[in-house]
């Protein structure tokens, strides 16, 4: 139950910079998560915040007391935070209750087992007290995993990759479960995850990363549909690219249609440093901003299709040439080479500009 | 990595010092040997290696192909069964073999008398000799072509025989072929055994390097001589543990995983009972037969020879055995950890290095660690007569220092392989883990390593235990005076031709060796489930 703040964090191995000037602050008992494709730097990062991995630059604090800095750092074992492994990392040779009780140290056996049972009842697993790891299921391992990590009251929480080894009903499933048990020990928790349904589901705050460096830090809400760059906008959900024409600093116009927003649109540098009329830019439209509407003028033709269920992914070709995304109840199905009308359905404009 | 080194260091010393006695030539000595000496043992050596590779290559790999791959009666207790032989040291089964098929053993007497039949091959032989370690040492090859077949052969059979392959095709172009990396690192196993053999050699009056070195350690009392002997004996071993380690090469590169659903070849009845009747036969003439004999020589002898002396040999064994098994447990979890600590192919390399003294034979390692021990021992005695009026004759020379030493080398293998793949099953998480929860070094051994490791640690400990109880040449040549074991006691019952009274001893090391077969099979099938 603390504030985490990393102060503009670099780490390297020999050349190669892991992550570069990292800043965020998430604040006591929210739940945060790290998102990025592998090799990005954000199991890095966790590994620098428990302790495991020394920072060459900046700093970290823990409730407002620095843990790690250049060429310092306090040991692991003292730092009052706790992990759950991708792998769960639990110990065979104890049962479930030895496992969760592992961490507890300095309190009466009473107060021990009072803490294991109550952890234990918390995910659901008082039944399985005295069995072992490799008698449990995946997902019984996960929240054995996370009961011993909270049971010493940590802190913060970490958990890296948590949910990978499950299948994909029982993720969802679980994520939801687990931001639950969180919320109710109010724990501080930062989530380091690739799949951005998890991020989604789980955390608070979600900082997107790539390269080492944190792209946009924020909620999972204006991730989507305000994303900082053009890797966020890539990454976080699907959209695709249009070209488009500034009319002022919060509208553009693309073939569709004029669109206006809030945020101001990023220009173009080759020739208007301002928005001014006619500088170009890339729009990014989301599925869900483009509607089918049989009584449209607007057509577009059917290139690709994926059923999803509940609904269709239309992959459209617009009268220029250029392609865009519709997300379309399953009802309406329609052939590839179809002529299908559409309209505009923005709510926020991002522009990019162009490359 | 320091304490690593100077591990690998102790393996390197018997080579150095069997070398360099080159630079201090006896000259009649030398003379002799190669003249008179050394042409005949390097024949039979290269005999032994041939006729033994050949013996236990077929018997190992047809066995292995047999239990892994086919369904017949009996199979599923010759699947382990096949194994028992491991717990007849070479030399048991050469003094039951010479007992019983001897001009005047049973057998024969029996042909003769009864039936008139005479002029049965002489088993005191060339012959005799490869018989009797093959059958002693088709183990290694066939547990390791049994793994291998049983984790590739289905798929190789199945994928020949769906590009129109008989299955007698199928084994001998891709199932045979795919398993060679495992057969030839079996077969080097044995072939190192073979030439590490001194009991079996000694008891047939077979002259190889072993007994020469044994010879001239004690006839000639030239422990030059012995020690030049035990260098060329060190370079036959080194081409061994060359192929060895790139067949275990080949092995990792080729190694794919478990075939999902193993269906075994029906053998037609015939076939079924032909397999039946091989396996049994086997079985018979390397382990039954053998232990059978064993135990009526023991019945006969049991009332005059189970006596104060023999449970003092008894008490050795146990008691060398447990020592030795103690170090070897704790050098191998010190050169485990400090691969844990510090990996890299530095420290991989010196692990190999430190490992590989199980390659190097008893009697070249007595050799090897006497000489420069007995130099140290007179450099402590010169300097303690300089410098505190000491006046004893030896230090060193007159305890265990030797012998122990040179179990630590030639077992320190056995008790590392367990403890290390236990060690590596300890992911960096579960120390990661632990230490979040607030556990300091010392915890994380007390709680964690320690418990996971403790069923790794009692296999090494077992292993390296029954091994050094087994161990011959060693502890003959470098016992302190009193310290007789019962593989000195069967030596030297054997050398007297007292069959019957070496069977008391030989019978305890063998229900020893039973255990850690036992472990094996026992592991075997929970790795299966």
């Amino acid at each position: 139950m603390a504030e985490l703040v990393l102060d503009s964090v670099s780490q390297s191995y020999g050349n190669r910079q892991i992550i570069a000037d990292l800043s965020f602050t998430l604040p006591e008992g929210a739940i945060g998560c790290l998102l990025g494709p592998s090799g990005c730097g954000k199991t890095t990062a966790l590994r620098c915040i428990s302790g495991f991995e020394p920072i060459q630059h900046g700093e970290i604090r823990i409730d407002g007391e620095t843990v790690s800095r250049s060429s310092w750092m306090l040991p692991a074992e003292k730092r009052r935070v706790g992990m759950v492994f991708q792998d769960y990392a639990l110990f065979p040779h104890l049962t479930v209750a030895g496992n969760v009780g592992f961490g507890l140290r300095g309190k009466s056996i009473a107060e021990k087992q009072a803490r294991i049972d109550e952890l234990l009842k918390l995910v659901g697993l008082s039944a399985h007290a005295g069995q072992y790891p490799h008698q449990l299921s995946g997902g019984q391992q996960q929240r054995v995993a996370l009961a011993r990590a909270l049971a010493p009251r940590p802190s913060l929480i970490l958990m890296d990759e948590p949910f990978s080894n499950l299948d994909v009903e029982l993720r969802e499933r679980l994520s939801i479960e687990v931001r639950d048990i969180l919320k109710r020990e109010a724990t501080t928790a930062l989530i380091v995850t690739h799949d951005q349904h998890e991020a989604f589901s789980l955390a608070d705050w979600v900082g997107v990363m790539h390269q080492g460096r944190i792209q946009q830090w924020d909620t999972p809400y204006n991730l989507y549909h305000e994303p900082a760059n053009r890797f966020v906008a890539d990454f976080v959900g699907q959209g695709a690219l249009v070209t488009g024409e500034v009319i002022n600093d919060h509208q553009v116009e693309i073939e569709l249609g004029v669109l206006s927003g809030h945020i101001p649109v990023e220009c173009d540098a080759s020739g208007c440093d301002e928005c001014v009329r006619s500088c170009h830019v890339d729009v990014l439209l989301r599925p869900d901003d483009i509607v089918h509407d049989d009584d449209s003028l607007l057509l577009a033709e059917v290139e690709n299709k994926a059923f999803r269920g509940a609904e269709f992914l239309y992959t459209l070709k617009l009268p220029s040439g250029q392609r865009a995304l519709s997300l379309v109840p399953s009802h309406h199905n329609h052939a590839i080479g179809e002529r299908i009308g559409i309209k505009l359905a923005v709510d926020h404009v991002v522009a990019f500009r162009r490359e | 990595m320091l304490l690593a080194l100077a591990i690998a260091a102790l393996v390197l010393v018997p080579v150095v010092v069997t070398f360099s006695s080159f630079a201090r030539v006896e000259g009649d000595i030398l003379a002799h040997l190669i003249e008179f000496a050394l042409p005949e043992l390097v024949g039979n050596t290269l005999w032994l290696i041939l006729g033994v590779g050949l013996g236990v290559s077929v018997l190992g790999v047809s066995l292995a192909w047999l239990t892994a791959m086919c369904e017949f009666p009996g199979r599923r207790l010759f699947d382990w069964a096949l194994l028992l032989p491991l717990a007849l040291p070479a030399y048991v089964t050469a003094f039951v073999a010479i007992g019983l098929l001897d001009f005047t053993g049973p057998l024969q007497t029996w042909l003769r008398e009864g039936w008139g039949i005479t002029g049965l091959p002489e088993i005191r032989s060339r012959g005799g000799v490869i018989l009797v370690m093959s059958l002693a040492l088709y183990p290694y090859v066939y547990l390791i072509a049994k793994n291998a077949f049983a984790t590739q052969g289905a798929i190789a059979l199945e994928a020949a025989q769906s590009l129109g392959l008989s299955r007698t095709q199928g084994f001998f172009r891709v199932a045979l072929p795919m398993a060679r990396p495992w057969i030839a690192a079996g077969l080097m196993l044995a072939l190192m055994e073979t030439l590490a053999d001194f009991g079996t050699m000694a008891i047939f009056n077979y002259d190889t390097f072993t007994t020469a070195i044994y010879k001239a350690w004690y006839s000639l009392f030239s422990l030059a001589a012995a020690a030049q002997l035990a260098s060329i004996l060190i370079l036959f071993v080194l081409v061994a543990v060359v192929f060895e380690q790139r067949s275990r090469a080949q092995m990792r590169y080729s190694a794919v995983g478990r075939s999902a659903a193993q269906r075994r070849i029906r053998l037609s009845p015939t076939l079924a009972a032909l397999a039946f009747l091989y396996a049994g036969v086997v079985l018979a003439i390397a382990f039954l037969i053998p232990l059978t004999q064993l135990a009526l020589w023991t019945r006969e002898v049991i009332a005059d020879d189970l006596d104060t002396r023999y449970w003092a040999f008894a008490w050795h064994s146990v008691l060398l055995a447990g020592i030795g098994a103690l170090m070897v447990v704790t050098v191998a979890l010190l050169l485990a950890y400090a691969g844990r600590k510090r990996p890299g192919p530095a420290m991989m390399w010196t692990q190999r290095l430190a490992t590989l003294g199980y390659a190097f034979p008893g009697a070249v390692l007595a050799v090897g660690l006497f000489i420069p021990v007995a130099a140290l021992d007179n450099w402590l005695i010169d300097t303690g007569r300089a410098w505190f009026g000491f006046d004893g004759t030896e230090i060193l020379k007159g305890t265990l220092a030797v012998m122990l030493l040179a179990y630590l080398v030639r077992f320190l293998a056995v008790g590392f392989g367990p403890i290390d793949s236990g060690l590596h099953r300890i992911t960096r998480n579960v120390d990661e883990a632990a230490r979040n929860l607030g556990t300091g070094a010392a915890g994380l051994l007390t709680r964690i390593h320690l418990p996971m490791l403790r069923a790794s640690l009692l296999t090494a400990a077992t292993f390296a235990f029954v091994d050094i109880m087994k161990e011959m040449p060693i502890t003959l040549m470098t016992r302190p005076f009193g310290w007789d074991t019962l593989a000195v006691r069967v030596f030297e019952m054997t050398s007297e031709g007292e069959w019957e009274r070496a069977a008391l001893p030989s019978l305890a090391i063998v229900i020893a060796g039973i255990i850690p077969i036992i472990l094996l099979t026992w592991h075997g099938t929970r790795s299966h489930n």
